[in-house]
């Protein structure tokens, strides 16, 4: 992490508030808001995979749809190659001033700032999760591969832009690329549809791809050959990857550092192999011991968390997991732990993880 | 076979019958055995023919399947008996959790209510009793029993696989057929679910089928593995076997390219290609388009089940000149 990290993000606060109903609008109640990401700071080196983890409504896709501008953050900096690309910063991008209350009124100021993000977007690409429903069924694959380049206006030479699709698509594994130009979607299989996706957000050869839960909708066969594939895309073309999954074993095999989230807040993160080797958080340990070991002879005493994550509508007080957590004392009621550091780049948020001794 | 087995599969034909494309063998000599408390998992991928086993098992196929084979249940020949016969043992005997809990439950129903009606569809006990056993169902599951007046939209995604277990359950089967229970759920919901299946095979000492992709659920659940290609059986044996000395080429890439959180490994095996059509079936090994050790007689010549352990079974020509 010599260089400048390509994206940083500090302290990222998404709330999405509930509408009210007529009775508190009337007793003008504060309208309920579900923190989906409440405080969440991670950086990104260039050609880096960090994978968040956690369970479904832990707020990971959120992040995703934050740092790609799908949704606007509530508060926070995301920064990516050191400039702002936070909601508030693509509208004065745009020559907006933003306005006080964070609400846009005319048409026009809600179209504008979206202008920037089509330069935050020709950089940073995302995968999504279902490649049965994120691809165009009356689009041919040459022209979802295209799309992209058109969009944003580049290679407007008809053959540079054939030549483009074409090495994309073969980077993606899908070759004679020739023979994949006029097929559509539904010709091809799910882990071929999913090389698509891969070619559609490599076409533009951003700097950082967001990969929400890409593997999860394939086979475990084919699930191998699109892991290889984004590995071999990030050491090639020294991709920088957010991964969200909520499966640790590919995590194990896939990312350089793994941050966990729990209700809105990373728990514990740090380098892969330390975290997996070391868990310093009763979450992450609980969330290790059940993850299916594919040997008969290992089977092993599971942590098993009773109930369910919580509703983010009213968190619980003091540390959000200790409801839930096996080793759970008075003081956790109380305090909201802190990151702790651990040992070198690995931190987790309680009250039992043993700080490092300084060195 | 041992006459103690539960359900005995002999030589399972399915084929559904497809206007203009003639037919999909969709499943292709399968036999097994479950036996009394054992847990019995059936692998593989997508379109493997998993599911259409256990639909032809029931025999809840839609009408253009054709099905051939025999399957005994205590002695008696399920694919002979008369359709009205046949409704006997459903769910009383031969009960299944279907796959995708989320839409398998009656949406504008409450849950409770779904249960009884269960019960009383095949008249096991009074409206009445019946309410009190819906309740000691639930809390069987771990569901509080006054949530049974709830409807399935205000459960979440674990409880419906759970209140999904206790339909199962209704009639106290002597086989529980679990059609990729866990899929779609969390890690932690989903060792809850199998805690609670494991939990439940002990209190109530039945057998399980457990259909799944998931081979780590296998190891940790199973004590037979049925590892299944193409609509046929590549694979058959005791769960240590077959994670430990796989000896079909398929299982073995299939356990390499799962990524093991203990062994992070650089680079992980991959299976190139797809699975057959069923439409379009290579005429020998249905493994060989994608097999890594192929040899010429897999081209022409589909290989038989050779037994090359004590109750494992694989199915590859390599393995001949190794007995």
């Amino acid at each position: 992490m010599s260089a400048s990290p390509l994206l940083i993000v500090e302290n990222l606060v998404k709330h999405f508030p509930l509408t009210p109903s007529l009775v508190d609008l009337l007793l003008r109640r504060e309208p309920e808001v579900v923190r989906a990401v409440d405080g969440v700071s991670f950086s990104l080196a260039r050609g880096e995979v960090l994978a968040i983890v956690g369970e479904s409504g832990c707020g990971k896709t959120t992040i995703a749809r934050t740092l790609i501008g799908l949704e606007e953050e509530t508060d926070g900096t995301i920064l990516f190659n050191g400039q702002r690309i936070g909601a508030t910063d693509r509208r004065t991008l745009a020559g907006l001033i933003p306005l006080e209350s964070g609400a846009v009124g005319t048409r026009e100021q809600q179209t504008l700032p979206r202008m920037s993000l089509k330069h935050l977007r020709q950089h940073a690409q995302m995968i999504f999760q279902d490649p049965y429903e994120s691809l165009n069924p009356r689009a041919t694959i040459f022209e979802i591969v295209a799309e992209p380049l058109l969009v944003h206006g580049l290679l407007r030479k008809r053959e540079e832009r054939i030549a483009r699709v074409k090495s994309a698509l073969e980077d993606a594994g899908l070759r004679p690329a020739e023979d994949y130009f006029l097929r559509y979607p539904h010709e091809l299989s799910g882990g071929q549809r999913q090389r698509v996706v891969i070619a559609g957000a490599m076409v533009l050869e951003p700097e950082l791809l967001i990969a929400d839960e890409p593997v999860s909708m394939l086979d475990v066969s084919i699930r191998a050959e699109i892991l290889n594939l984004l590995k071999d895309l990030q050491k090639k073309r020294a991709v920088g990857i957010v991964f969200i999954t909520h499966d640790l074993g590919t995590v194990a095999y896939f990312a350089d550092r793994l941050a966990v989230m729990y209700l809105g807040r990373i728990v514990e993160s740090g380098p892969t192999a330390e975290v997996l080797k070391n868990p310093q958080h009763p979450y992450t340990k609980a969330l290790l011991s059940v993850v299916p070991v594919p040997n008969p002879r290992l089977r092993r005493e599971r942590i098993i968390l009773q109930g369910e994550t919580p509703n983010p509508l009213n968190l619980p007080g003091g540390c959000r997991f200790h409801p839930r957590c096996p080793v759970a004392m008075e003081a956790c009621k109380q305090s909201d732990p802190t990151y702790v550091r651990v040992a070198e780049g690995h931190e987790a948020a309680c009250l039992l993880a043993q700080p490092v001794t300084s060195s | 076979m041992a006459e103690s087995a539960l359900l005995r599969v002999r030589n399972l034909n399915t084929e559904f019958l497809i206007p203009d494309q003639g037919a999909a063998r969709a499943l292709e000599d399968i036999s097994f055995d479950v036996h009394p408390g054992e847990t019995l998992g059936l692998v593989g991928e997508s379109g493997c023919g998993k599911t259409t086993a256990l639909m032809s098992i029931l025999r809840l196929l839609p009408a253009n399947a054709r099905i051939s084979g025999q399957v005994f249940f205590k002695g008696v020949d399920l694919m002979t008996l008369p359709e009205k016969e046949m409704r006997a043992y459903r769910w009383r005997e031969l009960a299944i959790v279907f796959q995708g809990a989320m839409n398998a439950l009656n949406p504008v129903m409450r849950v409770g209510e779904q249960i009884r009606e269960a019960i009383t569809l095949h008249r096991l006990m009074p409206t009445r009793e019946a309410e009190v056993r819906v309740g000691e169902l639930l809390e069987l599951v771990g569901i509080p029993k006054e949530r049974g007046a709830q409807y399935p939209f205000q459960y979440s995604g674990g409880m419906r696989q759970r209140a999904m277990i206790a339909m199962a359950l209704a009639c106290s089967p002597s086989i529980l057929f679990a059609d990729e229970p866990t899929t779609a759920l969390d890690v932690m919901v989903q060792a809850q679910v199998l805690e609670l299946l494991n939990d439940i095979q002990q209190r109530l000492g039945l057998a399980i089928v457990l259909v799944t992709h998931d081979l780590g659920v296998v190891a940790e659940m199973c004590d037979t593995v049925v590892v299944m290609y193409g609509g046929k059986v590549a694979e058959y044996g005791p769960v240590d076997v077959i994670f430990n000395d796989p000896q079909h080429p398929y299982t073995q890439k299939l356990l390499e390219s799962f990524p093991d959180l203990n062994e992070p490994t650089e680079v992980l095996a991959s299976i190139p290609g797809t699975p057959p059509r069923l439409t379009e079936i290579p005429p020998g090994c249905r493994f060989e388009p994608r097999c890594h050790v192929c040899i010429n007689r897999c081209k022409t010549e589909s290989p038989p089940l050779l037994r090359v352990g004590e109750s494992h079974l694989a199915a590859c020509h390599l393995l001949v000149d190794k007995l």
